[in-house]
């Protein structure tokens, strides 16, 4: 399925792709063993999350999905190596996760780009800090890619929401990693754009044959993008329930209007809403 | 155990003495008409001054006449040409002492919470004094010399320079800071990358607005001691009853003045424009 992609995305990352799909489909690519985080506040200790366990498999599209609040976020740094857990381990293939993994490339809410550099500038950070020569063929490609060429001198100020979410993926991409790690990055875009964006990232990680963790609060974006949702309760953070989502790709955003598609979406819900109790801020798009 | 980081908190600058409320966006642009207008004005007042002066015949050593402050301009041009440098020599030393500490002390400062706690209230003392009071003390220490000067200078425009640059490094922005470590940033790229340019813009606004103070306290300390520098020229032409040349004084220290506005306006054009 992962292979009736369009166009390959880049030269170098078809051998990589093809080499997933021959791989037994079990392989890990990341685990978190046991991971709990406790933070101190005025009030007292928050438990964010409790001794999570869960699999990242080589090469799969997998959604976090939960309320506010659940620890996603902190999973996710922590995942990042951005920072530690209380107990617990976090690996990639045989390296333990305690601080940033140039195999780790991280997109964050609102894009988070420098609004003193332009475009191109925002991309080649990576580049600077790493202290190499900026690969400007791949840079120029990805930019292509994503519909941003001609506005590589522009300040983020000056592009929209959206384009702004493209360009912090083509820094992420830029530098090659293996997982990208995604904190609800479409979450401060409208419908459409949302929409859009979803297919975007849906044709990247099929032509690329990255690993995706993507955090959501979105159960029809979990659904509409995920090979396996994990769901979360709050307080402290656990991993509820995971699901397996077998809809064929590449996936049309019609399918979310589709019977069968909001089946899922309401089965979810129940189950979110049966198992952890009463729920707020679990929203259905 | 550590604090729940807020993820997506947002910069936000606050404090801040001077001009912090200055923004180098396109809000200072000026349309054509503008600029002619402000012309006009100049031309009307200097007009109108001068045709004031003439008519009620006020005599030049009460006030001179725009064209005779002018032409004494020219024809003092050479003995105020030495005074004018020293008072730019002592303008530019102080400052880069003041404002080089100054900035440095912000850096480091605000990485530390609690000294910075400690330590700002005496930094306020420093901004809040005038430091030429501190003149007659330091030239019994230092002599008449350009020495007292510069440490005035230092001390006027140091502190300046350092609360508006504290206010600028205390923006924190986790998210962007993550974002550099994600890419395996070193604290010292993170500085770099991240805090100056996120700090550049009150930066700014601190150097000029510790110029502009360096600049007052040049001058006044001239006037206080001493027998050199554009100060010590304005007490000296008065005490002579020279008012044009007087005038001719307080021309070039406006125009001194107005210079370091516009260089630092450019300067934060040019590197702290993404801010508006």
């Amino acid at each position: 399925m992962r292979l009736c992609g369009k166009m390959n995305f880049m030269a170098v990352d078809t051998k990589k792709s093809s080499l997933s799909a021959v791989k037994a489909q079990v392989a890990n690519k990341m685990e978190v063993r046991g991971a709990s985080k406790f933070y101190q506040t005025k009030s007292g200790n928050v438990h964010a999350l409790d001794s999570v366990s869960l699999d990242v498999r080589e090469g799969e599209f997998l959604c976090i999905l939960g309320p506010s609040g659940c620890g996603k976020t902190t999973l996710l740094w922590s995942m990042a190596g951005l920072h530690d857990l209380s107990s617990g381990q976090i690996t990639l293939g045989a390296e333990t996760i305690t601080r940033p993994n140039p195999q780790i490339a991280m997109i964050f809410q609102d894009a988070n780009l420098l609004p003193w550099r332009n475009l191109q500038k925002n991309i080649e950070l990576p580049f600077e800090i790493k202290r190499t020569k900026p690969d400007h063929a791949r840079m120029k490609k990805l930019i292509d890619r994503v519909g941003l060429s001609g506005f590589e001198s522009k300040f983020p100020r000056e592009l929209s929401g959206g384009m702004q979410q493209r360009a912090s993926i083509v820094r992420s991409l830029s530098v090659d990693p293996s997982v990208l790690l995604m904190d609800e990055p479409f979450g401060a875009l409208d419908a459409f754009t949302r929409d859009e964006m979803n297919l975007l990232i849906q044709e990247i990680w099929m032509e690329t044959g990255k690993t995706i963790c993507f955090v959501t609060h979105s159960i029809t974006e979990a659904i509409f993008l995920a090979d396996r949702v994990a769901v979360m309760s709050a307080r402290p953070g656990r991993i509820a329930e995971i699901y397996n989502v077998d809809i064929p790709r590449p996936r049309s955003v019609d399918i979310q209007t589709r019977p069968d598609f909001i089946e899922r979406v309401l089965h979810v819900k129940s189950r979110i809403e049966h198992g952890g109790g009463k729920q707020a801020g679990l929203e259905i798009v | 155990m550590e604090k729940i980081p807020e993820f997506n908190k947002k910069p936000a600058a606050t404090g801040g003495a001077g001009l912090s409320a200055m923004s180098f966006g396109t809000g200072g642009a000026r349309t054509t008409l503008e600029v002619i207008v402000i012309a006009l004005v100049a031309v009307f007042i200097v007009c109108g001054t001068e045709l004031y002066l003439h008519l009620f015949k006020v005599p030049h050593y009460v006030f001179p006449k725009p064209s005779l402050i002018v032409s004494a301009l020219f024809t003092e041009w050479p003995n105020i040409w030495p005074h004018f440098l020293i008072t730019i020599y002592e303008l530019l030393v102080g400052f880069a002492i003041g404002g080089s500490i100054g900035f440095v002390l912000a850096a480091v400062i605000t990485q530390f919470p609690f000294v910075e706690k400690v330590v700002t209230p005496y930094i306020l003392l420093l901004v809040t004094t005038p430091m030429l009071a501190l003149v007659p003390l330091l030239i019994l220490r230092f002599g008449f010399g350009s020495e007292p000067r510069i440490i005035a200078v230092a001390l006027a425009s140091g502190p300046m320079v350092m609360i508006n640059s504290a206010t600028g490094f205390r923006r924190v922005d986790l998210a962007k800071i993550a974002l550099a470590r994600s890419f395996g940033a070193s604290t010292f790229q993170i500085f770099t990358k991240i805090r100056i340019p996120m700090a550049m813009p009150m930066i700014i606004v601190g150097l000029m607005v510790g110029s502009i103070f360096g600049l007052l306290t040049t001058v006044g300390a001239e006037m206080v001691g001493g027998a050199e520098g554009l100060g010590n020229r304005l007490t000296y032409y008065s005490a002579l009853i020279r008012m044009p040349q007087f005038f001719a004084v307080i021309l070039i220290l406006a125009i001194i003045g107005i210079s370091i506005y516009v260089f630092f306006f450019w300067f934060g054009k040019k590197w702290a424009s993404w801010e508006t």
